[in-house]
């Protein structure tokens, strides 16, 4: 006979002011099989834990039904709870009366009712429950890092410090990301690369970290601890290991006006190239779209002045296949290019450039070796309007969100100007100033009060050209709206912070969830922030939002020590939620007929093929059989049974039919 | 029939719709309370003739709600969940239920505005149309 204790939760008054708590654990005393029922204001803290601990002992309860949040929230604590009392932890469910309940209907019976509704189903549910064992399986302490900019950076150096191996692979032929783009930071004007490039050496040298340029991966199998990864070596149509980097090839490339991806397009470079001079590693790649000779199969200049015969232009992709226990999310960010903003003449201009564009334009080196001058025709600008929020905060341009790094950049991007250009002009138009963190307010105060920025509070509508100048048309809300003109040399947008390109791909590769706008998604806004839903796969920089720079840091260093963490294990415990296949005594040794439809619908080939065989070694059926170390759980087999031979684990037949009952109260009902 | 308050059964799964599901409680987002949800772990695991058993135990409507195309925890569940449907409609037709009495949807751990409209949406459906009468007779056939 079952005894369930049921568990009601105030949460303070989150649940208590619209549920009547009081009602509900009335309610749920009178369900056959209840035998305890109380309400409690905090049902998570000390005291209420004791209370469920000192029911299952004396009231001698054979299962527990806590409602309160979300499983997803306090599953693991009040499972643990009744573990410590001695009730097996899979005899435990959480009836979510707040996330599902309180919160979403205002204050009155139905949501009382609907409150009892919940309880019943899980009351219901928890006496079908079974007492599982956990499953124990190894940790391969690998980590992989996606991503080999700041925070991938980061992140494979704290956990290769830690003493664990760390594979690090990177779209891009060298590591370094957007940092190594920039060419000061905020707010403390120290120069980007020289910072950042330290950290790229030292993961270039460090013992424990394998690095995988110009690489991407192909595919991901497999679960926390034990992964299994593919990684496609692009070709970089050379032998590295030949390769000195010398760079003679370089120099010789007659194929040299291609746009460079590192200068935001405003800069040059051949077909052979480093991204940039401190590239890590320090090997040139053929990008074969350009080079002459894929395109027309003469040259093989670079093949002939190589001094240590390098060059392989018949280099296929190579696929590596690796065993990794935690993989570390890095993927980065990327801004909104042109055609996004029409009005502002973004891509018909060529002196309306974009933030990153800039950044080139600023630093030493860059295109023109940090002298400001503009790209169409090198002069040096006189007046130039920086436009904040360009398709940020817009939800007319899909992008409601912000951007958070602009305001900041915008600040620095202005006094950077004025240092270069001592009698130039820098306007900047804004919606917001959005400053905070730790000597924010303080550089952009700078910026208004002693670098002579003129900031303009409004929208700016439009950029056209008139007499060679730009017009930048705006508003000037602070003085009544009052329309605005400002005849610039050059306009730089903050365009929009947005998830990388193939974010959404790669998102589907690894299962990882993400949002509307292709940013991966943590498993919890406030309290899990660098975990991802799907376990052993962790978050590290402007991949999960948009960051600046000692954010992204700040995460990935969290992410490593998760990794950290999930690797002091030698083994790691897994809940048993998993498929079973009937199995019972002979003559019948299985309800399964061996058909098999559950191996074609699992993803994770998890079933195997079983013979069951009489005393005399004679065969007498061949059934499916659960390997529980490939099983996830997600039940498609058990959908696809033909014979309802295999099971769910906590959330069997027996359990989700009851559920279904409790919930619409089919016994009154029918009474 | 104005005071008519339909049972609805929301059959989810625990990574995208559940998670929406609380989001939109953390955003506190008010929808109808005609809704209850029971969790799955992936839409894949749902046998659908759950649903025929609790349209026979009186709902009166049903939404079936899990990751978005191609974004499964589990790689695959929700394709098989939605061929599932696709051939389940026609038998719900067969056995006169009102097909619109269930609602296939996707909402992700992200939508928790997409999960209370979706609920709106569909309870205003069912309220219109009525409660759901033919249990006893789906029990006569022997489901559920």
């Amino acid at each position: 006979m079952a005894r369930i204790g049921v568990f009601i939760c105030h949460c303070g008054e989150n649940i208590s002011a619209t549920v009547d708590v009081k009602k509900v654990a009335a309610a749920a005393a009178r369900i056959p099989g209840v035998a305890h029922s109380v309400e409690y204001k905090y049902m998570c803290s000390d005291p209420g834990q004791q209370l469920v601990k000192n029911a299952i002992r004396e009231k001698n309860l054979t299962g527990v039904v806590v409602a309160a949040c979300s499983p997803r929230m306090h599953e693991p604590t009040f499972r643990r709870a009744c573990a410590e009392a001695g009730l097996n932890p899979f005899l435990c469910e959480m009836a979510n009366i707040r996330e599902h309940c309180s919160w979403v209907h205002e204050k009155g019976d139905a949501t009382t009712e609907k409150a009892v509704d919940i309880v019943r189903t899980l009351v219901a549910k928890v006496k079908k429950n079974k007492a599982l064992q956990p499953i124990q399986v190894p940790v391969t302490k690998v980590a992989l890092v996606i991503g080999g900019g700041i925070a991938g950076i980061q992140s494979s150096l704290d956990i290769a410090n830690a003493g664990h191996r760390v594979i690090l692979v990177e779209r891009e032929p060298s590591i370094g990301g957007h940092m190594s783009q920039l060419s000061e930071t905020f707010p403390t004007l120290d120069c980007s690369q020289c910072i950042l490039t330290p950290r790229m050496v030292e993961v270039a040298q460090h013992p424990n970290i394998t690095l995988y340029s110009y690489a991407e991966l192909e595919s991901l199998d497999g679960f926390i601890g034990n992964f299994k990864a593919r990684i496609r070596k692009k070709a970089r149509s050379l032998d590295e290991t030949l390769c000195t980097g010398c760079g003679l090839c370089m120099q010789k490339c007659p194929t040299r006006r291609i746009p460079s991806e590192f200068d935001a397009g405003l800069g040059l470079r051949p077909a052979i190239y480093v991204p940039f001079p401190q590239a890590v590693p320090n090997k040139p790649v053929i990008d074969r779209e350009h080079c002459t000779y894929y395109r027309t199969g003469k040259c093989r200049l670079c093949e002939k002045i190589c001094p240590t015969q390098a060059i392989r232009f018949d280099q296929p992709d190579e696929i590596v296949e690796v065993d990794v226990g935690a993989i570390v999310l890095a993927t980065g960010f990327d801004i909104k290019h042109s055609d996004f903003f029409p009005e502002y003449g973004y891509g018909r201009y060529p002196d309306v450039i974009d933030g990153l564009q800039f950044e080139r334009l600023a630093s030493a080196s860059g295109p023109t070796l940090g002298e400001m001058r503009r790209p169409s025709d090198g002069k040096v600008p006189e007046t130039v309007v920086f436009i904040a929020c360009a398709g940020s905060r817009d939800p007319a341009k899909g992008i409601e969100y912000c951007s958070k790094i602009c305001c900041m950049y915008t600040a620095k991007h202005a006094m950077l100007y004025r240092h270069k250009v001592h009698g130039g002009k820098p306007y900047v138009f804004y919606m917001d100033v959005r400053a905070g963190g730790k000597m924010y307010e303080e550089f952009v105060r700078r910026a208004m009060e002693e670098e002579g920025v003129q900031y303009v509070r409004g929208r700016v509508s439009r950029v056209f050209e008139r007499n060679g100048k730009l017009v930048v048309k705006g508003a000037d809300t602070l003085l009544g709206a009052r329309p605005i003109e400002i005849e610039a040399d050059l306009v730089v947008l903050a365009t929009a912070a947005v998830a990388q390109p193939g974010a959404e791909e790669l998102a589907q590769k690894l299962h990882v969830s993400y949002d509307t706008h292709q940013f991966f998604a943590e498993a919890h806004p406030k309290l899990r922030p660098v975990e991802t839903n799907t376990a052993g796969i962790f978050l590290a920089g402007a991949c999960q939002a948009p960051k600046d720079i000692p954010e992204s840091v700040a995460q990935a260093s969290g992410a490593a020590a998760k990794v950290a963490a999930l690797f002091s294990q030698a083994e790691l415990v897994r809940d048993p939620l998993i498929a079973v296949v009937d199995r019972q005594a002979p003559p019948v040794y299985s309800s399964c007929v061996g058909c098999f439809l559950c191996q074609s619908a699992c993803p994770y080939q998890a079933i195997e093929k079983e013979e069951i065989r009489g005393r005399d070694g004679q065969l007498i059926k061949t059934v499916a059989k659960v390997n529980p170390g490939l099983c996830q759980g997600c039940g498609t087999c058990v959908a696809f049974c033909r014979t309802k031979s295999i099971d769910i684990q906590g959330f069997s037949h027996e359990q989700v039919h009851a559920e279904v009952l409790a919930l619409l109260n089919r016994g009154e009902r029918d009474a | 029939m104005p005071d008519f308050q339909p049972k609805i059964v929301a059959f989810v799964c625990n990574w995208c719709t559940y998670a929406g599901a609380d989001l939109t409680g953390t955003s506190r987002m008010k929808y109808s309370p005609q809704v209850s949800i029971i969790r799955f772990p992936c839409t894949g695991r749902i046998d659908f003739m759950l649903l025929l058993k609790a349209f026979a135990s009186g709902a009166d409507g049903i939404i079936v709600s899990g990751c978005h195309p191609n974004d499964c925890h589990y790689s695959s569940g929700n394709f098989h969940a939605r061929r599932r449907w696709i051939i389940f409609r026609g038998l719900l037709d067969f056995l006169g239920i009102d097909v619109s009495r269930v609602q296939f949807s996707w909402v992700s751990a992200a939508e928790g505005a997409k999960w209370a409209q979706l609920v709106n949406e569909t309870s205003e459906r069912i309220r219109e149309l009525g409660p759901f009468t033919g249990y006893q007779r789906l029990r006569g056939l022997g489901v559920g």
